[in-house]
């Protein structure tokens, strides 16, 4: 680089740093604030690299983009982390019995995040140890079968270390307690249905052949079961807290997936067939129910709500809701 | 026989090879200029059509991201798309990018650049149907384009084109498009079939004398099982595609159960969804690696040159390559853990999913192990590939998140898969893309590229792809769904997030905006780069020791090279030059040493 644009770009540098703080100190939080910050630091980051080359050049050794190379390295290593640790993007707290899920996930991050760091760190190393200079020639060293083999049992160790746990609450996550309350839950383009067994615990069987304007849901009318049946086309799905729940899971045209950030849990929902879920509601609030599945145009505005209640306002809601018998009855001529 | 020396003698031995097992081939020769450059059988040439295509095409699908960044920063404001729109947008640029980019443009482009002249034969073996397989290329590629134009546009049904959706009118492009996407595929993979056979033969039957598998260079190991992999691959792929086609067309029902459509029940019944999907990742998962073996390939020569040293681990690194290669092969399901099969296979895919981390792992240790006690070079080629090692890494951490099954529950089919696979199987095999271009253009044009131009493009593109994607990972933690036209009112996301869209969309554009540079550069330096010479890196491999550069027709003038040596004799102790070419006799590295 040639003394004038050095100063030209240097000046630039400068220039964006200082905007990079004013922007920090105007907004105070949030992301322009960090935005601010992430500008600033890599204005210095550059302005501290050109005067190294400046350096370099006063002093007669060859330009070499080595320095640049491995404050990179470290930078995105420490970048990372710190992003990772100060973003303000983060899951919403859980309202369900997953936390084992959180806990794997945290877990991941830990295992992941240390051997990411010592990566980039050793990669950051050689460059700065190990760049070309006048003379300098590689070691010969095809391989060592003792350091493949440490790094390999090192790396199952790692493995292991985050697929164990993972396997023993995958195996929770499947195996659905026996009491858990059965709630249907219908998918179609684009919105979503529920259907509570009613009084005798049990739903009655359904089938899309059945599907009709009268007949939303495709119920059996002779199955004994579903005369009871609450069933709650357009509005909220209600729970009640500390109750397992086991979702069976249901799409009379594509595939949808129904998914409830606070629960962590989702799964598919496929025509032709009856997926399910179960999860046990932790906490009360009202939760968005986003589609997690793309099913056509309006995917994005496929949205449910389910309102988590104590068990005096859950009956109350509960009471209010029509039955699949009356539902019918209501209807006939 | 008295003035035969003791020396001379050794001299014979050291430099004896096998005998040759494949006889020298007559090459067909052009006479025209329509069959040197059109219609060509020179690999060569083949690669560079096959090169320009994918890269044509690939812009179309940067152009692409260009628009769905645009919605997503700026969705209240800039948007100059609808959801539809968006939709068929995803679609395109996912399939451009896996499909018609990178396949095509490491197997078809790299692959027949690389494989004849690295393993010294004069062509591949089949020139005619290698010639063959890149006009078929072009007319998929061309399907593909047609479809945006047809009544009722591309389709949109997700580069995963899961049925019913993507037959059903509720998604955009489901009648002409989807067909056309489907025929294009069928397509395309009869044009692979040819070039991948081809492939495959030259390097099991036309390597030069002395070359055995285990001195070829890593590039040709990861090339030549990637092109086994979708030998294998690609058939499931086919088969969905054209049964996809059988229920659209003729209105059988294999992916189709009973279905409610708009109010209407349709005449299907019986089929089932998640046939498909399964079709689908037998092959989507191997694509994964027939995209990642010849960058892994690739990425391995550029360090052991650029840093003159052998790579690490050479045996190592050939076992890794075939066993991912396997194991690619028994892994599909993690991408339908929450896709309603049977919920015990979690068990077997997340295990087999967390097994093929480890030869990875290894790979990666063998990379920076190369770079340790080497004699770094800070080469455009070398940046892209340190570059490569930061995004794999990140890519392969986060892919212990999706593959370890009760994890990838909440964020499956959430932003952090996009920034995932973004990271691991777009942002990193694209810098290996690039190294590997900055690296041979030489060798294909007799000039360098220039080197300014080439920083800048480094730069920009590592530093700004990794600050795209890096946060995108934090969304889909929060819950926000991909494949999302907008976030729109999500009461987990805060508002902040909009702002992070935004940085995200403007950074796009840069990093967009450096690939002009780059193309401005491929121009530019044709006629005004550095003439190269022969070898301008100092490099062992055969391609750069070639008669003529380019190398003419045949690649080799009249004598096929002889191989001694593996690929990776850099910084040999006692020897002259940091450097021994694989073919160079042992009594010469001798009578240069003294
Ligand atoms: C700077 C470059 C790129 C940008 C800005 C970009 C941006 C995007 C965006 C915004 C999406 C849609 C996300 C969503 O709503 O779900 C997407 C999807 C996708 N991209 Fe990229 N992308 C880039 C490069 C690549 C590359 C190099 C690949 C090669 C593998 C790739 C493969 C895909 C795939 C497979 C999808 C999924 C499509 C689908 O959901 O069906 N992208 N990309
Ligand atoms: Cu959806
Ligand atoms: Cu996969």
């Amino acid at each position: 680089m040639s003394g004038a644009s050095r100063w030209v770009f240097g000046g630039g540098l400068a220039l964006s740093g200082l905007a990079g703080l004013y922007l920090a100190s105007r907004s105070g939080e949030g992301t322009l604030y960090w935005t601010g910050l992430v500008l600033f630091g890599a204005s210095v980051f550059l302005i501290f690299n050109l005067i190294g080359g400046a350096f370099d050049k006063a002093e007669g050794r060859p330009p070499e983009s080595y320095r640049l190379v491995g404050y990179a390295l470290v930078a995105v290593a420490v970048g990372t982390v710190v992003f990772h640790v100060l973003s303000p993007w983060w899951w919403a707290p859980i309202a369900s019995n997953w936390h084992y899920i959180d806990i794997t996930i945290d877990l991941t991050f830990w295992i992941t995040g240390v051997a990411f760091v010592i990566i980039l760190g050793f990669m950051a190393y050689c460059v700065f140890r190990f760049r070309h200079r006048e003379g300098r020639r590689a070691e010969y060293e095809p391989e060592s079968t003792k350091l493949e083999g440490i790094l390999t049992v090192v790396t199952a160790l790692a493995v292991a270390a985050m697929l164990a746990p993972g396997l023993f609450f995958w195996n929770q996550f499947i195996d659905v307690p026996e009491d858990a309350v059965e709630v249907e839950v219908v998918g179609q383009q684009w919105s979503w249905s529920y259907r509570l067994p009613g009084a005798d615990g049990r739903l009655g069987t359904a089938d899309t052949r059945r599907i009709s304007p009268d007949n939303p849901l495709g119920l059996n009318p002779d199955d004994p079961d579903g005369q009871d049946d609450i069933i709650i086309n357009g509005g909220p799905l209600h729970l009640q807290v500390d109750t397992p729940v086991k979702m069976l899971l249901r799409s009379v045209d594509v595939l949808h997936n129904f998914y409830v950030p606070e629960f962590r849990a989702k799964m598919d929902m496929v025509p032709g067939m009856v997926t399910q879920l179960w999860f046990t509601p932790t906490r009360t609030g009202t939760f968005q129910a986003l589609c997690a599945e793309l099913c056509g145009t309006y995917h994005a505005y496929m949205r449910g709500e389910v309102v988590v209640q104590e068990e005096g306002d859950y009956q109350a809601w509960l009471d209010d809701q029509r039955t699949f018998a009356r539902l019918a009855a209501a209807e006939a001529p | 026989m008295a003035d035969v020396t003791e020396d001379a003698i050794d001299d014979v031995i050291d430099d004896a090879v096998p005998p040759a097992e494949v006889p020298d081939v007559e090459l067909p020769h052009a006479h025209s200029w329509i069959t040197k450059y059109v219609f060509c059988q020179d690999a060569k040439v083949i690669a560079v059509q096959y090169s320009m295509t994918a890269m044509a095409i690939g812009l179309v699908a940067l152009v692409l991201s260009w628009l769905m960044r645009l919605q997503l920063g700026f969705p209240d404001s800039l948007s100059v798309i609808n959801a539809e729109q968006y939709y068929q947008y995803i679609t395109m640029h996912g399939m451009i990018m896996v499909i018609y980019l990178l396949t095509a443009l490491f197997l078809g482009g790299f692959g027949n650049y690389l494989i004849p002249l690295m393993v010294g034969a004069r062509d591949m073996v089949f020139p005619w149907v290698n010639m063959l397989s890149y006009w078929v290329y072009l007319l998929a590629v061309l399907i593909l384009v047609a479809s945006f134009f047809v009544p009722g546009g591309a389709t949109g049904a997700g580069w995963t084109l899961y049925p019913p959706q993507a037959i059903l009118s509720g998604t955009p492009g489901s009648g002409w498009g989807i067909i056309l996407m489907l025929v294009s595929l069928i397509v395309f993979i009869i044009g692979f079939t040819m070039g991948g056979l081809n492939y495959v033969v030259t390097v099991l039957q036309a390597r030069a004398r002395g070359m055995t598998l285990m001195r070829m260079p890593l590039t040709i190991w990861g090339i030549f099982t990637a092109s086994v992999l979708a030998l294998l691959a690609f058939p499931a792929l086919f088969v969905g595609a054209v049964m996809m086609l059988f229920d659209h067309l003729l209105g059988t029902s294999f992916f189709m159960p009973a279905i409610v459509n708009m109010g209407q029940q349709l005449s299907h019944d019986g089929g089932s969804p998640i046939l498909f999907q399964h079709l689908f990742w037998f092959f989507g998962h191997p694509e994964v690696y027939i995209v990642a073996l010849p960058a892994f390939g690739i990425v391995s020569d550029l360090i052991a040159t650029h840093a003159r040293r052998n790579i690490f681990g050479y045996r190592m690194m050939v076992w890794a390559i075939v066993i991912i290669g396997g194991l690619s092969f028994i892994v599909w399901a993690h991408h339908m853990y929450v896709s309603g099969m049977d919920p015990a296979f979690g068990f077997f895919f997340a295990v087999t999913t967390l097994i093929i981390a480890v030869p990875t792992a290894l790979k990666v240790y063998n990379w920076v192990l190369t770079l340790w006690r080497g004699d770094i070079h800070f080469t455009v080629p070398m940046l892209f590939a340190l570059g490569f090692i930061v995004t794999f890494v990140n890519g392969g951490m986060t892919g212990l998140f999706l593959g370890n099954a009760v994890v990838d529950v909440p964020l499956s089919d959430t932003m952090f898969v996009v920034a995932h696979f973004h990271m691991v199987m777009g942002v990193a095999p694209i810098l290996v893309i690039f190294g590997a271009i900055y690296h041979w253009y030489p060798k294909i044009t007799g000039r360098m590229l220039n080197n300014a131009l080439g920083k800048f493009h480094f730069w920009v593109t590592f530093v700004g792809s990794y600050a795209i994607f890096l946060p995108l990972h934090y969304l889909g933690l929060m819950g926000v769904p991909r494949r999302y036209f907008e976030i729109g009112d999500m009461s987990v996301v805060p508002p902040s997030a909009a702002t992070l869209n935004e940085v995200v969309s403007i950074i796009a554009f840069v990093v967009g905006f450096a690939q002009m540079v780059f193309l401005f550069n491929l121009v530019w330096s044709l006629r005004k780069g550095e003439p190269a010479g022969s070898n301008p890196w100092r490099a062992t491999t055969l391609e750069w020791q070639t008669p003529q550069t380019p190398p003419g027709h045949g690649n080799w003038g009249k004598e096929l090279p002889v191989v001694h040596r593996w690929a990776y004799d850099y910084s040999v102790p006692g020897a002259a030059e940091d450097y021994l070419p694989q073919n160079l006799p042992p009594s010469r590295v001798r009578a240069a040493a003294e």
